[in-house]
């Protein structure tokens, strides 16, 4: 079977005035459909550029990213939204809810962009959250929600619209260790539905779950385990 | 994205900051209304104007007794009688660019009928008048030249008059008493409304000229005449008509150089040039108000735009990340300041609209608030969204979703 990810030799160099940085430094790796893989390392070690970078939020310096086997470098800016849109969900450490805005709202929003009817739109949103285990939580505002409530909810957004991989960049960082479990719980029953996880942590009983490790040392891979 | 959807989030995002977008919308709000008010009074006051100019008829000049200041009035309040019906020929006959001239007296009488009776204005007249001011007889007939020649006691009514002497019934045929003395009713004059001044132009009765200066006015001669209505040939000619019958006059009554003229005249067509310009200035004005603030609105629509794009690049990240093409950024902004522009444009055109019509019912005009000015109101109004939202909406839509995202 094909890789839905394949990067090879990727580099990202941050310029800052007249000063370079070199956050990732020649990464090159593959992932099958259904992985589940843990990306760890060091603080400041390239883990979220490279989340960036296979999430088309970003663009390497060089290297090739090719995503379902279409190479993304060269894609344009619609396209790459498009991508983002029907291809990836994204969960964040810092859960990126729209403030003031109801669950099934924020659930809701990929929808809108891929231009799915309203009514259709609703049915997706709400077996989503059932999905999370929030039923019954739809009309609540993020502030009226706990942080792994939240998490759920920005996880019911990242696979309301199917994508085929689901991208997380620390998504127990802002939980406690029992809420952090949940979530892993939801992200392994994901993962054995078919969706292909990869996420980032600094947590070895997080990164636990995963059935494969990825770790970053200065912008270059130095481990990679099943 | 559909429409729908971005309009919903453009109302949500202004709902959120209800009272930043009412003090947003509120340059809008003065400028349309301005927009609205300054064409109500300006197209109020040019139906005015040119009701008064048709009611009046149109090249007019009117000859006065008595002196002028330098300003233009009239000092002498009738007091002094120094036109004659002589004069009222010799303007006819000489001048070249009039084409007729009516005298007139007038005095005030009772009137009365049966059991009835009206206090009312008397005018000594010529046919020239009716022809003059476009005056005609909805009931028998208008003033012969021969009803004057012959000083017949016959009359014309006014509809006011008409109304208060014989209520609904035709006066045509019947004798009415003036000081007294029997008249016979011969028409019934059109009505007129309003003179410039507010008079009420129907509250009147005409008999012949002769018969009034013989019967029922006081004048120290039997040719003595109040006023005198002239008609130039044509607009043009106007200032013309008026320097011929200024110099016929002044030979005429021995008015030398530095003597102060015992007669004065007045160009109607002037004093309601006056009033129009006057209209447009105060319509000149509210343009001026309402393009300044259209202006300033619309910078302080840009402006808030700008800090709402800033509060929001987190939100704008997000919705990048989750999908959204850089147009459907650029749309919900633009919507959002075209929604601004256009609540504050509509609530615009309501105040001005009320505005007008207040202003119109004081001064008794038609208000007059048409299907093209409101039009004009709301296009414009949108326009200033689109324009002034423009680089707002485009500063959204070019963030960089990673640095959007970060954003703190
Ligand atoms: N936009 C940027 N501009 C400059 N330097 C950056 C930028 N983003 C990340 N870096 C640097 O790149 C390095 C890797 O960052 P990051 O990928 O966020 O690390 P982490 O592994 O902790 O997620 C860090 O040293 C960081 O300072
Ligand atoms: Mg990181």
């Amino acid at each position: 079977m094909s890789d839905v990810i394949a990067l090879t030799d990727i580099r990202r160099v941050f310029i800052m005035g007249d000063q370079q940085f070199a956050a990732l430094k020649g990464v090159t790796f593959s992932v099958s459909p259904g992985e589940f893989v843990a990306i760890m390392g060091a603080s400041g070690s390239g883990k979220s550029t490279c989340m960036n970078i296979l999430g088309c939020l970003d663009l390497p310096t060089s290297g090739r990213y090719l995503l379902d086997g279409v190479d993304v470098g060269g894609l344009p800016g619609d396209k790459l939204a498009e991508i983002r849109n029907r291809r990836l969900g994204f969960v964040f450490q810092g859960f990126n809810l729209l403030a003031r805005t109801a669950a099934v709202e924020n659930v809701e929003l990929p929808l809108i962009y891929a231009g799915v009817p309203a009514r259709e739109r609703r049915t997706r949103a709400l077996a989503a959250l059932e999905m999370v285990g929030l039923a019954g939580k739809e009309n609540n505002h993020p502030s009226q929600l706990s942080g792994g409530q939240q998490q759920r909810v920005a996880i019911a957004r990242a696979l309301v619209n199917e994508p085929a991989v689901i991208l997380a960049d620390e998504p127990t960082g802002n939980l406690d260790s029992s809420t952090s479990e949940e979530i892993m719980g939801l992200f392994t029953t994901l993962n054995r539905q078919g969706i292909t996880i990869i996420m980032v942590t600094h947590e070895p009983d997080v990164a636990a779950y995963a059935g494969r490790r990825i770790t970053f040392r200065d912008g270059l891979i130095i481990g990679d385990t099943n | 994205m559909d429409f729908l959807q971005t309009l919903k989030i453009a109302l949500r995002a202004l709902r959120t900051n209800k009272m930043r977008s009412f003090l947003t919308m509120l340059g809008i709000i003065i400028g349309i209304a301005a927009v609205i008010a300054m064409m109500a009074v300006g197209s109020g006051a040019r139906h005015v104007i040119s009701q008064q100019i048709s009611s009046i008829g149109s090249n007019i000049i009117l000859v006065l007794p008595g002196s002028t200041t330098s300003g233009g009035l009239r000092t002498g309040t009738g007091g002094a009688q120094t036109l004659t019906s002589d004069d009222v020929k010799a303007i006819m006959a000489e001048c070249p660019s009039v084409e007729t001239a009516a005298p007139s007296t007038r005095s005030s009488a009772l009137l009365v009928y049966g059991n009835m009776n009206w206090s009312t204005v008397v005018m000594g007249t010529t046919p020239e008048l009716f022809t003059i001011r476009e005056w005609g007889v909805v009931a028998g007939r208008s003033m012969e030249q021969q009803d004057v020649d012959s000083a017949a006691k016959v009359c014309l009514l006014g509809q006011t008059v008409a109304e208060n002497l014989f209520g609904s019934s035709d006066p045509v045929g019947k004798i009415i008493r003036i000081k007294k003395i029997p008249f016979t009713v011969v028409g019934l004059l059109d009505r007129k409304g309003q003179s410039p001044q507010g008079q009420d132009q129907d509250d009147a009765v005409f008999v012949p000229l002769r018969t009034a200066q013989r019967n029922l006015v006081r004048t120290q001669t039997p040719n003595m005449v109040g006023a005198v209505m002239v008609k130039a040939r044509n607009e043009e000619l106007l200032g013309k008509a008026e320097a011929e019958i200024k110099s016929l006059l002044d030979q005429r009554h021995r008015i030398t150089n530095g003597k102060e003229p015992d007669y004065s005249t007045r160009n109607l067509s002037e004093i309601l040039a006056v009033a129009e310009q006057s209209s447009r200035a105060m319509s000149l004005l509210l343009g001026a108000v309402a393009s300044i603030s259209l202006i300033v609105g619309g910078i302080g629509i840009m402006n808030i735009m700008l800090v709402s794009v800033t509060e929001r690049t987190r939100e704008i990240g997000i919705r990048m990340a989750i999908g959204a093409r850089r147009n459907d950024i650029l749309l919900q902004f633009l919507t959002e300041a075209v929604l601004l522009t256009m609540i504050g444009g509509i609530t615009g055109i309501i105040l001005g609209a009320v505005g007008a019509t207040v202003v119109s019912s004081l001064l008794s005009w038609p208000t007059l608030i048409s299907v093209e000015s409101v039009s004009i109101a709301f296009i414009f109004s949108a326009a200033v969204g689109i324009f002034f939202g423009f680089y707002p909406a485009r500063k959204a839509a070019s963030l960089n979703p990673i640095d959007a995202l970060r954003y703190e």
